[in-house]
């Protein structure tokens, strides 16, 4: 993508302000950097050399707002991304939530649902899974749609089936999946436990108290002052002593919420409010 | 061994009034594939504090094996070697590698950005995303300097980057692995 196809801050305010108040979308503190190219990518799809194109045709067909919401959020996730972090939560964290009668946790941000299989997959190898709740949240609908469905392309496995080993596994990945649909379909068992729910970070509240969140590779998609309003959700969600788990390259060091947390391993994300 | 190619036209005024300033330049972003890491090891080393320039770094490497890059390079240069992190702040004086298998970009506030969007040009972390974001983080104050071997991978970025003023150094092909 060339120069005249990224969109002025001024033309990003202006956009994001639009479709907050005509769509309650709220992405006005959005990471700029990474929404700049987003956007740009979006009217590279729709053929358009301006932003304020794209705007003029939201307002004239609000029904295109679905297809443009795809261009501003994640879409694809891995099952067992840093199977060291799994590993982690498998030795480190569920020990810790076998003491509770009924867990609950909280994947936020859930994108298509890898992550949300993920974590119901090491419970259930864990003897956890049927006690647990797990919250299954994501601004996408159509995300999660997919997400519920848990219907995954064949060549996608491979890396998956890898990661899982690496987390401790004591069996294959292939004992949860069976072919269908074109590519493989997740044990619908799997999601009995999980309540898939549509919810904003930057606009909506706390709902339930938890005794996990997970929220990995979304808070890098938003500026310092969503960060905070997110990390603030998820203190107030957590019981004490209740773990937050961020992505490998996430950290709490430049939010101003490091003081609420302990580290529970040097090398991996996991924290625990104090 | 680096030739540079035509600097940015019509410098603005502001751009002037930072040449006055010690340094030239604010930033070096640099991009390179497997083949160019070779390169790293002449334009590093040398790197000193005088510069006060944020140095930062988007290789090709493997994605699922763990970098070695910074604990190589802490060791043979002067200048700190860090790998960045989400929102850190682009400090000057230091040496900063993109994490593997992240887009890094540089944010208009001088920080860093990550981005798990999908591979650009086949490749994460993607040169023409650092430059790009680079382009708009620096205007005229980045130079961009590109390692052969990089691929199409850059040549994108490239342009933006010398579009907004920055200045572009390629290696020559001819010294390359």
């Amino acid at each position: 993508m060339n120069l005249e196809s990224f969109p002025e801050d001024a033309d990003i305010e202006r956009f994001t302000e639009l479709v907050y108040r005509h769509f309650n979308y709220d992405f006005r503190n959005y990471a700029r950097a990474s929404l700049r190219r987003r956007l740009a990518r979006a009217m590279l799809q729709f053929g358009f050399a301006r932003l304020a194109e794209l705007e003029a045709l939201l307002l004239e067909t609000p029904e295109a707002f679905g297809q443009v919401l795809q261009y501003l959020t994640v879409q694809v996730s891995d099952m067992f991304r840093d199977p060291n972090f799994f590993r982690a939560f498998r030795e480190h964290v569920v020990p810790e939530l076998g003491t509770y009668p009924s867990p609950r946790l909280w994947v936020a941000g859930c994108a298509t649902g890898e992550e949300v299989l993920s974590i119901a997959i090491v419970l259930r190898e864990e003897g956890l899974l049927e006690r647990c709740l797990i919250y299954a949240t994501d601004i996408s609908p159509e995300a999660l749609r997919k997400a519920q469905l848990g219907v995954y392309a064949l060549d996608r496995v491979a890396a998956f089936t890898e990661n899982h080993q690496k987390t401790g596994a004591a069996c294959s990945l292939s004992a949860y999946y069976t072919a269908a649909y074109g590519g493989v379909a997740f044990d619908r068992s799997l999601t009995k436990r999980v309540v898939f729910s549509d919810h904003s970070l930057a606009t909506d509240h706390v709902f339930a108290e938890v005794q996990v969140v997970l929220c990995r590779n979304v808070l890098i998609y938003f500026d310092k002052t969503l960060q905070a309003r997110a990390l603030g959700l998820f203190t107030d969600a957590l019981s004490r002593r209740g773990f937050l788990g961020l992505g490998s390259k996430e950290t709490l060091a430049f939010t101003g919420h490091a003081q609420a947390y302990r580290r529970v391993v040097p090398d991996e994300p996991w924290y625990r409010r104090c | 061994m680096l030739t540079e190619s035509a600097v940015g036209v019509g410098e603005s005024a502001q751009a002037q009034r930072s040449r006055s300033r010690h340094s030239r330049f604010d930033a070096l972003v640099v991009g390179g594939s497997t083949g160019g890491i070779q390169a790293l090891n002449e334009l590093l080393p040398p790197l000193t504090r005088e510069l006060e320039v944020a140095v930062v770094i988007a290789v090709h490497v493997p994605a699922r094996v763990p970098s070695l890059l910074v604990p190589i390079y802490e060791r043979r240069c002067s200048l700190p070697v860090r790998e960045a992190l989400d929102k850190q702040p682009v400090s000057p004086c230091t040496i900063w590698f993109a994490p593997p298998d992240y887009h890094l970009m540089i944010e208009r506030t001088h920080t860093f950005a990550l981005s798990l969007d999908e591979p650009v040009n086949f490749s994460r972390p993607s040169i023409d995303v650092l430059f790009e974001s680079a382009a708009w983080a620096y205007g005229p104050r980045v130079l961009g300097v590109i390692l052969s071997g990089a691929s199409r991978d850059g040549s994108q970025g490239a342009l933006t980057l010398r579009e907004r003023g920055g200045v572009l150094a390629v290696q020559d092909p001819a010294c390359s692995e």
